[in-house]
């Protein structure tokens, strides 16, 4: 019979929902009361620090290359001794998608994504973010790593003083 | 003749019903969004005023301060009467219902009922036939092809509905021997005409839930199928006028399916006019839960559902309705 069918899926619709009224609603009231996200979400972008307190970033261009959305931009400059910084570096976060590309392109580890998603702005200007802006003191998500410690031979360091780096072989006293 | 305290208790008594039934409309549309969004695990609105209570208030300020559009090529005249013609005969219908006991004050007899009109259910009848054309029109005025096909589905669903309604109406008439209202209502002091008439009930519910163009039945306004039906090309207090009439309309005939079947004002150790409210509330209360539950139907179920099932059965009832009664002498 289907009219015995149908009501049955008629009630048992309706039992369904009177149920659902008394279940406690999944909202969360955003402003009072906020969602931590993952410590891996990608939100506001930053430019971290060596543990030593240098900035990390070698304006190698790798992150403005990889962007989809052309959202990058820097010039890149040396010191005296030879090491490369970024004059200056932007970020428009009003075309930013959050992509991520950037921090996996990043051979330094200095350009990192952090969980913090309010950046909201009234004036999209204000979305335009300098290196002052995005400089932060920490270490972000690697803790030791220095990218000096590990390249940058003859620039920073000498030859052979770097990590998992042997001295050089002195091809003189190297016989058989 | 005309006694001046009759004329001013009867003004008291429609300015009393008209702003009772405004505000119930308002806050039947907040509790309409609260309860699904219970119903679909969310809060639903409490941002204005603790729980939501002045959302209404926002919502009338909103609408009140929308542009005034009017799409080129429609019927002026036309498309400014639709949304009265919608609105306005629903409200009129409570005029008929008695909505409590009689009351002696100062030793003057006072109906708890603007009108106690002896052909009160023929002019309900008459009323919602006459909230067709709101549709209609608003829909023909628009000069927009998905507000022409909302009404089109609209008036044919509406008069279709309409018959079975009105048959479905037929036994309560025959057990009360009246068309008045409130005898209706005091036919019902015993027992109410749910027991003695269940399977017209179940028809009227159905019926009045497809003259208020409620979810199972709605689509005059089927919104992902044509935009928003009949009052597509509104905007403003316009719409509101649509959309407010439908609600009133739920109160309306909420109203009616509780003189009609549920004993009026009749009930136990509450007041009257309690009793009233809350068998109001609960058809309410049973349109939106139902609301929160079914899908839309198809047009052709819609059709087959009320000519084939809803209408037959209903003559069927009122034949056994006066079998009965002829039988009982």
């Amino acid at each position: 019979m289907s009219v015995i069918n149908d009501t049955k899926a008629i009630v048992i619709g309706m039992w369904t929902t009177w149920k659902h009224i008394f279940r406690r609603p999944v909202t969360l009231q955003y402003p009072e009361e906020k969602r931590i996200p993952y410590p891996r979400y990608r939100a506001r972008i930053v430019l971290t620090r060596d543990p030593d307190g240098g900035e990390r970033c070698v304006a190698c261009y790798l992150c403005s290359a990889a962007c989809p959305v052309d959202c990058i931009s820097m010039q890149s400059a040396a010191t005296e001794e030879g090491r490369r910084y970024a004059l200056w570096f932007r970020i428009n976060f009003s075309r930013c998608i959050f992509c991520g590309l950037c921090a996996e392109a990043c051979p330094t580890m200095a350009i990192q994504m952090t969980p913090d998603f309010e950046i909201c702005n009234r004036d999209i200007m204000n979305l335009v973010y300098e290196k002052e802006d995005l400089l932060i003191d920490g270490c972000g998500k690697s803790p030791e790593y220095n990218f000096y410690h590990h390249a940058g031979i003859g620039v920073t360091q000498r030859r052979g003083a770097g990590l998992e780096e042997k001295p050089p072989v002195d091809v003189r006293s190297l016989m058989p | 003749m005309f006694d001046p305290i009759d004329i001013a208790i009867t003004l008291g008594k429609i300015l009393l019903v008209f702003m009772v039934i405004m505000t119930m409309a308002a806050y039947l549309v907040l509790a309409e969004r609260k309860l699904l969004g219970y119903i679909q695990d969310r809060i639903g609105p409490n941002r204005v005023g603790p729980f939501g209570i002045w959302q209404p208030l926002a919502d009338a300020i909103k609408l009140f301060t929308k542009e005034d559009f009017k799409p080129a090529g429609a019927d002026k005249w036309l498309f400014y009467l639709a949304p009265a013609m919608a609105a306005i005969p629903a409200i009129m219908i409570f005029a008929v219902i008695p909505f409590g006991a009689p009351l002696t004050l100062f030793g003057r007899q006072v109906t708890m009922q603007v009108s106690d009109l002896n052909v009160g259910l023929l002019l309900f009848v008459a009323f919602s036939s006459i909230a067709v054309y709101g549709v209609a029109l608003g829909g023909w005025a628009s000069n927009s092809k998905y507000a022409l096909l909302g009404s089109i589905r609209g008036l044919a669903q509406l008069i279709s509905y309409e018959i079975s309604m009105g048959l479905s109406l037929v036994p309560v008439v025959m057990l009360a021997r009246s068309f008045q209202l409130s005898e209706i209502v005091g036919a019902q002091e015993g027992c109410w005409f749910i027991v003695y008439q269940p399977l017209a009930f179940i028809i009227f519910m159905i019926s009045i839930l497809a003259e208020c163009k409620r979810v199972p039945f709605d689509i005059p306004e089927a919104e992902g199928e044509i935009v928003a039906g009949y009052h597509t090309e509104y905007s403003g207090m316009r719409f509101s006028l649509f959309f407010v009439g439908e609600y009133i309309n739920i109160v309306v005939l909420g109203g009616l399916a509780a003189t009609f079947f549920l004993g009026g004002w009749h009930g136990p150790f509450l007041p009257p006019v309690l009793w009233f409210f809350i068998k109001v509330l609960a058809v309410a209360f049973l349109f939106i839960w139902i609301r929160g539950t079914l899908p839309r139907m198809r047009y052709d179920q819609l059709m087959m559902f009320c000519w084939k099932v809803l209408t037959p059965l209903a003559l069927l009832n009122i034949l056994a309705t006066a079998w009965f009664i002829l039988l009982k002498g």
